[in-house]
């Protein structure tokens, strides 16, 4: 019992030292605003959700697309929580290619809420090309798909600097204390007051990148929320089963002069 | 086995049991004596045929909604996380769940290590889970690849461009195991298939495993052969069984943290961007449990001898029964044995990390070290810590405190007629 309790024991420092050694790797570099959906009980704050999609649709969806969201995502639980009827506005601003019809007609429509967010550019070709090259990522998974996650995101969104004076640009190459090069092909997407936001938070650089990035973090784990509640539900429960077994085992074991 | 014929108590079941003995075997598992000194690290056999059925359960129903083609792979796998009702919930359990299959699996194999369970009479045991880890090996990889990411594509690209340093016919052999002239949709439907039926493979042969393991019954940490049953084993059910689920309860904490609360801590962010032939990801890394053969296939500068190194990792394993000389199984009992059997966890460790590293400079000069030391162990030292190791003196039985014993029953007996 000892040895295995040791064992535990090992096993949890060296789990704690593991992921204390990343996060520290990654916030030694990275700018960290602190996010509501971090940690056991991590939320999502649903007024930040609705300002970071502002953001996204006015500012990003210009070049970068969401292919993996519905408009109907707006309104689920654990999202911006938009209402239905909110969500059925946004969708109906924007058109979508339905048929073909009884005359084997392809027609546009006003979008639902089925459908997918419409993206910026008929293909990836064309992203392409109207962005000097350089593809725009889709950012329905962007989050996941970048190591250090939401951080990294809000940092490169923050990194805009003047190049130091060694470094010589190209036409339309940025550069970006964050990127793994310094070079980025975006040129800076936010500046204060790019939005006006309706529930009249101030609109300072810093307030809109980290609403877009929560945005894109709940896009990227829709069911985030979902997830951390029942994931706290399964620990208790694991906990509470895992000491009866143990009394039950250790009543069982007594009769054999052996210890467990 | 017990030795004792058993009849079921009912009229109707010794009657369905006289055509088909499923009573009798229910029996012999419940009555199974197993030696009662077996400590946590003998918790892990159940753990892994949890992990198993998890396994199989949770493919199951993602095999419902997964689609095998290159172009709709990814976006099945969104779909999958976004509108299939807990979609996300089996998915993540089936991904973080292999990696915690091969944390059981390498914990159950070093505990086979430092005991000796692989000796005479258990080989065959030992053989079949080499060859069930094998296949563990070759369906993960395959899974790995199902949500056609970058590193699913990269890392698909990399593995079957090994059996392209096969001399005359490599080539030949990788475009047939593609399908093609690269990895491409062909690759990816073919992998689909393997991986839904390698896991049945694998339940087969753990079954083998298993009924390997019930003919001379379990080793235990002292290493000496039980009279079965006696006073020193008790019945599998329900003293193991409470055990076994006890320690389960435990691994699912881990398990379960995971899954919740960092579920993909374990994965490479890259691979939730959709594969892209065109674009070679800066460092292509495979899962954390293949980081060690990663890494010896690394360090040998020519690609055919590095394949065939990392081939020969695993085979060393399988002929380990009779390279470890040693007739004393466990290594409390092996002092100098027990210190080599140290060094090499640290090794394999060491070659993880170094895996997992860009293969250049300081990390390369560790990786060959660590390379040759792997081998050395296998091929050099334990050949001769068998002939030469003086082991520290054996109990008779596991109650007694009596020394002057062996491994072997048979021997010992022996000794008592001489």
């Amino acid at each position: 019992m000892k040895i295995f309790f040791k064992s535990i024991l090992f096993s949890i420092i060296f789990l704690f030292y593991a992921f204390n050694s990343i996060a520290a790797e990654q916030s030694s570099k990275l700018l960290d605003p602190g996010w509501s959906f971090k940690g056991f009980f991590g939320k999502f704050d649903r007024a930040q959700l609705q300002r970071g999609y502002q953001v996204y649709t006015e500012v990003c969806a210009a070049c970068h697309s969401m292919k993996y969201l519905s408009y109907r995502n707006l309104s689920q639980p654990g999202g911006p929580e938009f209402s239905e009827q909110q969500a059925k506005i946004i969708a109906s601003q924007f058109e979508v290619t339905d048929g073909p019809n009884s005359d084997g007609e392809m027609f546009t429509r006003p979008a639902r809420l089925s459908d997918k967010f419409v993206g910026p550019y008929p293909n990836d070709q064309a992203a392409t090309a109207a962005n000097g090259g350089a593809y725009p990522p889709d950012m329905s998974v962007l989050v996941k798909a970048r190591k250090g996650g939401a951080d990294y995101i809000y940092s490169v969104l923050m990194g805009y600097e003047d190049p130091p004076s060694d470094i010589i640009l190209d036409d339309g190459v940025y550069y970006n204390k964050y990127m793994p090069s310094n070079k980025i092909k975006m040129s800076q997407p936010l500046m204060a007051g790019a939005v006006d936001y309706v529930d009249g938070t101030n609109t300072s650089e810093e307030q809109m990148a980290k609403d877009v990035v929560a945005f894109l973090a709940w896009a990227a784990e829709p069911h985030l929320e979902a997830r951390h509640k029942i994931g706290f539900r399964a620990m208790i429960y694991l906990f509470i089963i895992t000491i009866l077994v143990y009394f039950s085992m250790k009543k069982l074991w007594s009769r054999i002069e052996s210890k467990v | 086995m017990s030795d004792h014929e058993y009849t079921p108590k009912s009229k109707f079941g010794k009657w369905f049991n006289d055509r088909l003995p499923l009573l009798t075997l229910s029996n012999h598992l419940t009555e199974y004596p197993t030696p009662k000194n077996l400590n946590y690290w003998w918790t892990f056999g159940g753990i892994l045929t949890f992990c198993l059925i998890a396994q199989i359960i949770t493919g199951l129903i993602l095999a419902m909604h997964y689609v095998a083609s290159a172009d709709l792979a990814f976006g099945s796998v969104e779909h999958i996380m976004r509108d299939v009702n807990y979609g996300w919930l089996i998915r993540y359990v089936h991904a973080n769940g292999a990696s915690m299959f091969f944390l059981a699996v390498y914990i159950h194999i070093f505990r086979s290590l430092y005991y000796g369970s692989y000796k005479s009479p258990r080989e065959i045991i030992w053989i079949i889970g080499m060859i069930i880890y094998f296949l563990m090996m070759a369906t993960a990889f395959m899974g790995y690849v199902l949500p056609w990411g970058q590193m699913s594509f990269w890392g698909a690209t990399v593995i079957t461009n090994l059996f392209s340093a096969i001399p005359l016919v490599g080539e030949s052999v990788t475009n047939w195991l593609w399908g093609g002239y690269a990895v491409d949709n062909p690759t990816l439907i073919r992998f689909y298939s393997l991986h839904y039926l390698f896991p049945f493979l694998i339940f087969g042969l753990v079954i083998l495993h298993i009924w390997a393991l019930h003919v001379p019954g379990n080793n235990n940490p002292i290493g000496i052969d039980v009279k079965k049953p006696s006073k020193d084993t008790v019945p599998f059910h329900p003293y193991i069984v409470i055990k076994d689920l006890f320690a389960l309860l435990i691994f699912l904490i881990v398990f379960a943290f995971f899954v919740f609360y960092s579920p993909n801590i374990l994965g490479h962010a890259d691979n939730y961007i959709e594969a892209n032939p065109l674009v070679t990801p800066a460092h292509i890394v495979p899962e954390w449990y293949l980081l060690p053969f990663y890494a010896i296939l690394r360090s040998i500068p020519d690609k055919l001898f590095g394949v065939i190194a990392m081939f020969a990792a695993i085979f060393v394993l399988v002929i380990l029964p009779w390279l470890d000389t040693s007739k004393v199984r466990s290594a409390i009992f092996r002092p100098l044995y027990k210190q080599f059997y140290w060094f090499l966890v640290a090794d394999v460790l060491i070659l993880g990390y170094v895996g997992a590293m860009p293969a250049e400079g300081l990390y390369l000069l560790v990786a060959r070290v660590a390379t040759a030391y792997y081998f050395l162990h296998f091929l050099v030292i334990l050949p001769i810590l068998g002939a030469k190791e003086k082991t520290l003196d054996i109990p008779l039985s596991l109650t007694e405190p009596v020394l002057g014993g062996s491994p072997n029953e048979a021997i010992i007996k022996k000794k008592k007629e001489i």
